[in-house]
C-alpha cells in the first residue's frame, strides 16, 4: 500500500506544501457544477457522456444543457469516481465552458487539458491523466450532442490504430503509457510489459508516438 | 494553550502499519551512540572494541527474542533488503529450481520472485482465497523435489491476515523427511513482530525478515534471521561484515535501537494485542452500522489486532484520504490513484475482488497511542465524508459485486483497463 510519505509534497509548479495547489484544493473541497441527484428524466439534458480513465481505472459522467437561443453550453454537470485532481479538473473544466455566457460546443472542444491545468495552478505530472479524463468525457458528450442534433460529420470517434501487429499494440496503448509517465521507448516497453518494436520501423513509429503524446499532454 | 485546545489540534494517526514513531525508551538506548560511542566495530583499538561489544550484546538480545543463535542474525538496512537477501540469496546459491510464494506478498518479495521467474526460475504464486489466508494443503500440493524456497509472509501488511506459518513449517519439515537442505522456508515478519510470537523454532522457519520501522524502532535497520547451514549468496559485498553475508560498516546506534525495540515489542505484545483487538472489532462493527456498503477485507478474526481494512464502495481512496487529512486523520488507501504505478492494491485484487473495491479500500492501522476516543472521533467524521464523496461519485456498486461495474465506459474507446494481471475490455 502506498505511503503518503513517498509522494513529493511540494507542488512542482507552485512550491506549495499541500500535495495540490490552493486552487485544486478549493475545487476539490468545493466542486462547482456537481450533479447532486441523477436526473429523473434524462431528456432534461441535451446530451450525456461517460468515460473511463485507461490509466488508473477511474470514471466520469457528464450531462450538458445547451442554450437554444445562443447554441452555447448553459449547463455542464458531472460526477466522478476519481482522485482529488480528477474532481478538481472536472470542476474547473465545467467552469471554463460555462462562464461568461458559455462556449459553443465547438469552442469547448478546443479547451485543452493544459488550459485546465493552467487555471488550476498546475497538477503533479503523475496526475495529468486525471485532467485528460474531463477532456475525453466532453468529447463523448459532444458526440452525443452532435448525434442528437443530426450533425454526424462533427462526431469524432477515437479509434485505435495497430502499431505493432505482432503484439497488437495500438496507439492508444502508447498514449496510455505516456500518460502513466513513460518518457521513451524503454519506458513504454516496461509499462506494457512486452518488447514493443521488433523491427526498426515499428520502433521508430513508437518513438514518434511517444514524442507526439508527450507534446500533447506535457508540452 | 489549554488542554482542551491541545486536544482539538491533535492529529489522529492511524497508519502504524506504514511506520511507527520511535519509542522514547529506544531513543534513550540509542542516545550515546551518536557522538560518544561512534567507533567502527572493525577497529582493533578501544573505540572499535567497544562498538564490537555493543554489537555483540544487541545481536544476543535479538537472538534471545526469537529463539535463535546470535550468529544467525544478519543486520540489513530494513525489511526490503532482508526480503531481497532471502529471495535472491537463496536463488543465487541454488542457481535454479522452484519457488513457492503467494499472490499477496509485499512487493519486496513479489518483485524479486517476478524477476526470478523472468530469469528462468519456476515460481508458483499461491492463491490466498477470499479471506486472505493461504491454505497449508495448497503449499503441500505445490512442493516438489526441485523446490528450493517457500516464502510466505507472517501477517499481510495491507489486510493484516495472519498466515499459518507454524503449520506450513511442519509440512515443509515433513516433506524434507527430517533432513536439512531444500526447500528453505522464509517468512516476512515485519508486520507481525509487534503482535505475534517470533520464535523461529516454533514457526519452523529457516529465514525471517524483521525491521525496526514497524516496531517503534529506528528506520533504516532490520535483520534477516538465517538458520545455521542455510546457504545464501550475499548481495552486498565489500568489507565482509555480518559473517560475509552483508558488507558495510555496522550502524551500531540503529542496531542497538532495533534490539531494544524488538525486546519491548515482544515483552508487550500480548497486553497490546488484548487492548487493540476489541478496539478493532468495535471500529469495524460501528462503521458498518453507521455507513452502508462497507466491506471488511480479509478474515475478521485471524488478523493483526491493529489492522482494519475496509472497502467503502463507490468512493475513491485518495479523495477520502485528503478529505479526512483536512480533519486531522491519517490513514492509507489501496487506490490506484495514489500509487506510483497507477495500479490498484494487488492484495485486494488477490482476494478476488473487482478493481473498484481496491480503489475504495482504506487501511486504518492502530498503535500504542490509539485510544477509543480517537476511534470515536473518526467514526464521527467518516460518515459525513463518505456521504459527500458518494454524492460526487457516479458509481453505485453492489456489495457482492465480482466484476467491473461499467465496462462500457472504457470499451467504447477501444481501451483496456489494467488491474494487475487482469485486464478488462
Ligand atoms: S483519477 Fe485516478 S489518479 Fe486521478
Amino acid at each position: 500500500m502506498n505511503n503518503k510519505q513517498d509522494i513529493d509534497v511540494i507542488n512542482q509548479y507552485t512550491g506549495e506544501k499541500w500535495y495540490y495547489s490552493d486552487i485544486v484544493k478549493d475545487h476539490f473541497f468545493h466542486p462547482r457544477n456537481l450533479l447532486w441527484e441523477r436526473p429523473k428524466d434524462e431528456s432534461e439534458y441535451d446530451a450525456h457522456g461517460m468515460v473511463g480513465s485507461p490509466a488508473c481505472g477511474d470514471m466520469m459522467e457528464m450531462w450538458m444543457k445547451i442554450d437554444p437561443a445562443t447554441a452555447r453550453v448553459k449547463d455542464l454537470k458531472w460526477k466522478t469516481f476519481g482522485c482529488a485532481s480528477a474532481i478538481a479538473a472536472t470542476s474547473m473544466f465545467s467552469v471554463m465552458v460555462t462562464e461568461n455566457g458559455g462556449l459553443s460546443v465547438e469552442e469547448a472542444l478546443k479547451v485543452r487539458p493544459q488550459d485546465v491545468m493552467l487555471r488550476l495552478g498546475g497538477l503533479p505530472n503523475r496526475k495529468i491523466h486525471c485532467s485528460v479524463l474531463a477532456d475525453k468525457a466532453f468529447q463523448k458528450i459532444a458526440n452525443d450532442y452532435f448525434r442528437k442534433t443530426g450533425r454526424f460529420d462533427k462526431i469524432v470517434v477515437e479509434g485505435a490504430r495497430v502499431i505493432d501487429p505482432r503484439l497488437n499494440i495500438t496507439d492508444k496503448d502508447i498514449e496510455e503509457a505516456v500518460l502513466e509517465g513513460a518518457q521513451n521507448l524503454e519506458d513504454v516497453q516496461k509499462k506494457l510489459k512486452v518488447g514493443v518494436g521488433a523491427s526498426e520501423e515499428v520502433k521508430t513509429e513508437v518513438e514518434q508516438l511517444v514524442r507526439f503524446y508527450k507534446d500533447k499532454y506535457y508540452g | 494553550m489549554s488542554d482542551n485546545k491541545n486536544a482539538k489540534m491533535k492529529r489522529i494517526y492511524l497508519d502504524y502499519a506504514a511506520t511507527t514513531p520511535t519509542d522514547q525508551r529506544v531513543k534513550d538506548a540509542m542516545g550515546r551512540f551518536w557522538t560518544e560511542e561512534f567507533g567502527n566495530a572493525g577497529g582493533l583499538y578501544e573505540e572499535g572494541r567497544r562498538a564490537k561489544e555493543n554489537l555483540r550484546a544487541s545481536r544476543e538480545q535479538i537472538a534471545r527474542a526469537i529463539g535463535a543463535r546470535p550468529d544467525e542474525i544478519i543486520f540489513t538496512s530494513g525489511g526490503t533488503e532482508s526480503d531481497n537477501l532471502a529471495i535472491f540469496g537463496v536463488s543465487g546459491a541454488a542457481k535454479h529450481g522452484h519457488i513457492i510464494t503467494t499472490e499477496f506478498e509485499h512487493h519486496a518479495v513479489l518483485e524479486p520472485c517476478q524477476r526470478l521467474k523472468k530469469e528462468g526460475f519456476d515460481v508458483t504464486f499461491l492463491d490466498v482465497g477470499e479471506d486472505g489466508i493461504v491454505k497449508p494443503e495448497n503449499v503441500k500440493r505445490s512442493l516438489r523435489p526441485e523446490t528450493i524456497l517457500v516464502s510466505i509472509m507472517y501477517a499481510n501488511n495491507e489486510i493484516g491476515t495472519i498466515q499459518p506459518i507454524a503449520e506450513i513449517g511442519k509440512i515443509i519439515k515433513e516433506f524434507k523427511g527430517g533432513g536439512a537442505g531444500y526447500p528453505y522456508f522464509h517468512t516476512d515478519a515485519c508486520q507481525a513482530a509487534g503482535y505475534l510470537d517470533l520464535n523461529v523454532n516454533k514457526l519452523g522457519v529457516d529465514l525471517m525478515t524483521v525491521n525496526g520501522s514497524k516496531i517503534y524502532g529506528p528506520k533504516g535497520i532490520g535483520f534477516l534471521y538465517k538458520r545455521a547451514g542455510v546457504k545464501i549468496k550475499p548481495q552486498i559485498i565489500g568489507g565482509g561484515q555480518e559473517m560475509r553475508m552483508r558488507s558495510g560498516t555496522e550502524p551500531v546506534a540503529l542496531i542497538v535501537g532495533l534490539a531494544k525495540a524488538l525486546e519491548i515489542a515482544q515483552a508487550e505484545r500480548v497486553a497490546e494485542s488484548a487492548r487493540l483487538a476489541p478496539l478493532r472489532d468495535y471500529f469495524v462493527s460501528e462503521i458498518q452500522r453507521r455507513v452502508p456498503k462497507v466491506i471488511l477485507n480479509g478474515h475478521p478474526a485471524k488478523r493483526l489486532p491493529n489492522n482494519i481494512n475496509i472497502s467503502i464502495l463507490d468512493i475513491e481512496g485518495e479523495a477520502l484520504v485528503l478529505y479526512l487529512d483536512a480533519k486531522r486523520i491519517s490513514f492509507s488507501t489501496g487506490s490506484a490513484c495514489t500509487s506510483e504505478s497507477l495500479e490498484p492494491s494487488h492484495v485486494i485484487l488477490a482476494l478476488g475482488k473487482p478493481y473498484e473495491f481496491a480503489h475504495a479500500s482504506m487501511r486504518f492501522t492502530m498503535g500504542r497511542s490509539t485510544t477509543k476516543e480517537d476511534l470515536d472521533y473518526v467514526l464521527n467524521e467518516l460518515p459525513n465524508a463518505v456521504l459527500w464523496l458518494r454524492k460526487v461519485s457516479p458509481l453505485n456498486l453492489e456489495a457482492g459485486a465480482k466484476s467491473m461495474s461499467h465496462p462500457e465506459a472504457f470499451a467504447g474507446e477501444n481501451l483496456k483497463v489494467k488491474a494487475k494481471s487482469k485486464s478488462y475490455k
